[in-house]
């Protein structure tokens, strides 16, 4: 038996997994209509490959993955491309973005499938394939995992974590696949270690969970590899893989970094499974387990189509009359969907109907009395009742000092407060406000920047005009001043090729630098810096050949 | 009587050598009051305030000429930094030098644009590239939206479009509420 | 609004209540031993609290049908109430109560921003002005040569008239710590000190149990996690260890842990004052160093001081120390060095 560790804090809310959990894993519906986004990942958003009227068949790319950090989008079924255009997503803010929509033609015909064998394959190939084929983290970071699994510097990862921990109330998708389709995860983790070249492979899995455990326990003992299926108590958040991987090993990823920093890879049972399909049968990800629960007749798991609005998939669990509302996600990590006319992504796990009487609403908020249980509860070891204070006073910095970013929004703190205070609400505030300042901040910095290189520029030619009209005026008075103006004309000629060299580089100015990931918008503007010290570079050694 | 003046007096050299030393030691170099004024505005460059760009304005802070409240991007945000900087009052923005608005960049329809270069003049960013004769076009990712394209132009073919809100940017409201009685 | 959707039922008025109902036992014993006139001392704080507590609501436009049942006004009036003798003129408990909720509570801000504790804030006012009512104790009844009836208390408390053959001496009697202090002045030993009548085993007769009260009362705040025990365990440590020292040292002179612990306010002020988490520090380093410091200087006041006892002034001098003390107690964060200043950058 494994010896376990303890995160700080945690909370023990009520269950509620039993009304869907054993209930097995039923399709889901093939709608008329799938709107499929192509952001539905961490990254760059995918590039829409075709155009309406295309006939796309099941299994076909229809958005490729760009940038160095993407996934690619697939047709989860045949038919014909409808619209490339905005549409809603199932995201907090009810915006729209991007998607693909098809028209399925009920056909549900196979493009040819690619599957490929790992243990041969090259695995820049291999890691090319799975990012192809849209594998995410399914886990709700949806994080190409592509990326994840690049072991970088030789020597790989020495753990591979795979969670099945499932901690939130309600949901219990993973809980089914894994009763199910335990032989297809243990496949799939098999690939990951061979990618990371781990040498040890621990399933984390809640105590809740005892069938899933021991059809995991059952899958693992059939595997050439040895793997652990470790039990680990339930408490709230086990599911956060820092959480699990502190659980399971002890160790904590650092604030700063990567879990590969302490040799640990952790990823989602779900995940595990679609690598499986991706590699060993050519199928990349077009559904995935969704539980439909809460305030329905027919709570269950299905295996929806990625593109499914939720309406049609929600009518299948026949939610009650007085439901006013879904849940995307957990209670206590996951948002309400300002609209229904949303698809199903890969990042949604859960759809939770909820009614007044189910989830009473909140009940108002008091002051703080610094009774300090959100700090007992935070597994971050934060101290809410401070990053509050900070937050609401809109001092930002003082939040930053006090770590607000290493807050992992679990929803302990808000769920015990005995004032009720919204304070992941708070924190998510302050963290966009933040972004948004350092955001504004840059721009500030950019424009002051080229505001004062132009003023420079404006400057130096007017010094140069003058400095020709003097020289003009000085061939003018004395007739040996001809070889002077040829030589004056050669420089003009020089400065106005330099010129046009230079107007014509600024004209390939990249056009594509919209909706690029901040890693990749620094990664430019470090390359702009370098060019513009080289211009500065050249404008100078110009100058100086003028002397 | 003499002691004790002596005593006072030697406190005074010794509490004053060390608090001379302590001044000197930890000595913190301070930006200069512009560039602390410079960093508070916006960049957007406008001249709304009435001053060639953000710096003269912030030159203009520091020496007293002109007031707080004329930078109309910056709004009241940038007046309260600012306020609480110099240790001045805040007030509201002067409506003389305009009202904020909401954050746009410029763009040109480049079906109209006859290349008169007129507008890449105007740009206090260089944001606008087209040489002599050829369609220009706006580099979105550097305007400061300052709206000084726009009057040059003699096809009237640059419009300000707003920056709409995006996913990737959006952000979180603040909570809501209130401890007064319930209405 | 924002996700979590669900919350643990529980709320600042259930948080309240459970201290209140944690001093019940201590009462109950305080009834036994010394009579009932603590109870309409109770009585006139609680009323006091919520008259003013609702004024002040009214004032600042606060929602009164949540605040006024926050519970938290009626855990200062007992607090207060329990600190001061109970036979007393009544407006010494009502300015006493006035002033910690109006001065000390809402002029500071208000529940959970006031930066002292507002019962010992009236505790301190209190018998800074009027020392002598305030050191008027109850004698216990098995002590006291004369009896009053509820009656008699009352018109004591309400119109200041004793029955005519007696003298206040009659009904009360110096505390356990001021006879302690007076009697060590005149140079008697404390083997000596101890054989007088009022001391029990522990303590004194009388409040040692209402002392064990309390702590009964603390551990069920305990059990509830209403408090966490860092600051008792602190502050009591301290104490101790502080009496422990000096009893080691000279036994005639300084009384010993035990009797420290279960004297004047130090159980209440353990388990019930210095414990007010608006007032005390969040980390639970904070907490100890807070804890500790209460005790000591209980001790000091209580041993080298002007007043009898220590712990309401040794509260609010720490009191001032809570900010600072969470400034630089602040424990590591989740995948932090354990120094590291300072922190955090946006991603």
């Amino acid at each position: 038996m494994k010896p376990l560790f303890h995160f700080h804090g945690g909370i023990h809310p009520p269950q509620h997994k039993s009304e869907s959990a054993g209930r097995g894993i039923v399709p889901g519906p093939l709608p008329k209509r799938l709107v499929l986004p192509l952001h539905q990942h961490i990254g760059a958003p995918a590039r829409a490959i075709v155009k309406p009227g295309d006939r796309v068949l099941k299994g076909q790319m229809i958005g490729q993955p760009q940038g160095p950090i993407s996934a690619g989008v697939h047709a989860p079924t045949s038919g014909t491309i409808h619209a490339v255009g905005l549409h809603g997503l199932p995201h907090p803010s009810g915006l729209h973005d991007l998607c693909i929509e098809l028209w399925p033609d009920q056909e549900d015909r196979w493009i040819e499938r690619q599957p490929i064998d790992y243990r041969t394959e090259d695995a820049t190939r291999l890691l090319d394939h799975l990012r192809n084929a849209g594998v995410v983290g399914l886990g709700g970071a949806v994080f190409p995992s592509a990326v994840k699994l690049n072991p970088g510097p030789p020597g790989g990862v020495p753990t591979l974590i795979i969670n099945g921990a499932e901690c939130e109330p309600w949901i219990t998708c993973d809980d089914a696949l894994m009763r199910e389709r335990s032989g297809e995860i243990v496949e799939g983790i098999l690939i990951m270690r061979h990618l990371l070249d781990a040498r040890e492979i621990l399933i984390g899995i809640e105590d809740n969970k005892p069938e899933a455990a021991a059809a995991m326990r059952k899958a693992a003992a059939a595997s050439p590899f040895p793997m652990e299926v470790v039990v680990v108590p339930t408490i709230y958040p086990t599911g956060g893989a820092k959480q699990l991987t502190q659980i399971l090993t002890g160790k904590e990823a650092p604030s700063s970094g990567r879990s590969s920093d302490i040799g640990v890879a952790c990823f989602n049972v779900a995940t595990a499974y679609t690598v499986h399909r991706a590699v060993n049968h050519g199928e990349p990800v077009l559904s995935r387990v969704v539980t439909v629960t809460g305030n329905v007749g027919q709570a269950r798991n299905f295996d929806a189509l990625i593109g499914t609005l939720v309406p049609d998939l929600v009518a299948l669990a026949q939610p009650r009359d007085d439901t006013d509302g879904f849940i995307m996600g957990g209670p206590l990590m996951g948002h309400r969907l300002p609209s229904l006319d949303v698809p199903v992504v890969k990042a949604m796990n859960c759809l939770i109907a909820t009614s007044p009487a189910l989830f009473k609403p909140a009940p108002r908020p008091m002051p703080c009395i610094r009774c300090g249980r959100c700090a007992a509860a935070c597994p971050a070891n934060l101290q809410p009742q401070d990053l509050h204070w900070f937050a609401k006073a809109a001092n930002f910095g003082k939040a930053q000092e006090y770590a607000l970013f290493d807050c992992i929004e679990c929803g302990c703190c808000s769920y015990v407060c005995p004032s009720h205070i919204p304070l992941v609400q708070y924190f998510r505030h302050a963290k966009g406000e933040i972004w948004a300042r350092e955001r504004e901040k840059r721009a500030a910095d950019i424009a002051r920047e080229r505001h004062t290189v132009r003023e420079d520029r404006l400057a130096r030619e007017k010094k140069e005009r003058a400095e020709r009209l003097a020289q003009k005026a000085a061939a003018a008075a004395t007739p040996t001043a001809r070889d002077g103006a040829a030589t004056q004309s050669k420089d003009d000629a020089l400065r106005a090729a330099i010129e046009r060299a230079k107007a014509k580089k600024a004209e390939i100015v990249p056009k594509n630098t919209d909706n690029l990931p901040p890693s990749t918008l620094s990664e430019i503007e470090k390359i702009e810096a370098r060019r513009a010290q080289l211009r500065k570079a050249a404008t100078k050694s110009l100058d100086e050949s003028e002397d | 009587m003499l002691a004790a003046l002596w005593v006072m007096a030697g406190l005074a050299v010794v509490l004053g050598a060390v608090l001379g030393f302590a001044a000197v030691r930890f000595h913190v170099e301070d930006n200069p009051l512009v560039e602390k004024i410079d960093a508070i505005l916006p960049q957007t460059q406008c001249g709304q305030c009435g001053f060639p760009g953000c710096r003269p304005y912030a030159e203009a802070i520091a020496s007293g000429a002109a007031d707080i409240n004329q930078c109309p991007p910056g709004g009241e945000p940038g007046i309260r930094k600012l306020a609480e900087l110099l240790g001045k009052e805040f007030k509201p923005l002067n409506a003389e030098h305009g009202a904020p608005k909401p954050k746009s960049v410029a763009l040109i329809d480049e079906r109209l644009c006859i290349g008169c270069t007129l507008c890449a003049q105007a740009c206090p960013v260089d944001a606008i590239v087209g040489a002599a004769k050829q369609m220009h076009t706006v580099i979105v990712s550097e305007c400061t939206g300052c709206e000084l394209c726009l009057a040059p132009c003699p096809v009237d073919c640059i419009h300000m479009v707003p920056i709409g809100e995006k996913i990737g940017t959006w952000k979180w409201d603040p909570p809501d509420y209130s401890y007064g009685p319930t209405a | 609004m924002t996700s979590p959707y669900i919350t643990q039922p529980t709320s600042v008025n259930a948080l309240m209540l459970r201290v209140l109902g944690a001093l019940i036992p201590a009462i109950g014993a305080y009834v036994y031993f010394f009579g009932p006139a603590i109870l309409v001392s109770l009585l006139l704080a609680s009323v006091t609290a919520l008259l003013c507590e609702a004024a002040m609501l009214k004032i600042r436009r606060y929602a009164a049908e949540a605040f006024l049942v926050d519970g938290s006004a009626l855990v200062t009036a007992w607090l207060l109430a329990l600190s001061m003798p109970p036979l007393a003129p009544w407006w010494l408990v009502v300015v006493g109560t006035a002033f910690a909720i109006v001065v000390a509570k809402h002029l500071y801000g208000g529940l959970g921003s006031n930066l002292f504790n507002p019962a010992m804030v009236g505790y301190a006012v209190m018998i800074v002005s009027f020392p002598v009512p305030m050191t008027h104790w109850a004698a216990p009844e098995t002590l006291a040569a004369a009896h009053l009836s509820f009656a008699q208390d009352l018109r004591y408390i309400f119109a200041g008239i004793l029955p005519d053959h007696l003298k206040l001496d009659a009904v009360t009697m110096a505390t356990p710590l001021d006879t302690l202090r007076t009697q060590l002045k005149l140079a008697h030993t404390l083997s000596e000190i101890r054989r007088l009548p009022i001391f029990g085993t522990v303590g004194g007769i009388g409040s040692q149990t209402v002392a064990l009260m309390y702590l009964l009362g603390g551990l069920y705040l305990l059990s509830q996690r209403v408090i966490t025990w860092h600051i008792p365990v602190a502050m009591g440590g301290a104490l101790a260890l502080a009496s422990a020292v000096l009893h080691g040292i000279d036994a005639d002179h300084y009384a010993s842990p035990a009797f420290e612990l279960f004297t004047g306010g130090a159980m209440i002020g353990a388990f019930f004052i210095a414990t007010d988490p608006v007032t005390a520090p969040t980390t639970p380093k904070g907490k100890l160093l807070f804890g500790a410091g209460v005790g000591v200087l209980t001790y000091c006041i209580r041993t080298f001081g002007g007043y009898p006892d220590g712990v309401a002034f040794a509260v609010l001098l720490m009191n001032m120390t809570a900010p600072l003390l969470d400034a630089y107690t602040q424990p590591r964060v989740f995948g932090h060095a354990e120094k590291e200043t300072p922190r955090g950058t946006p991603q």
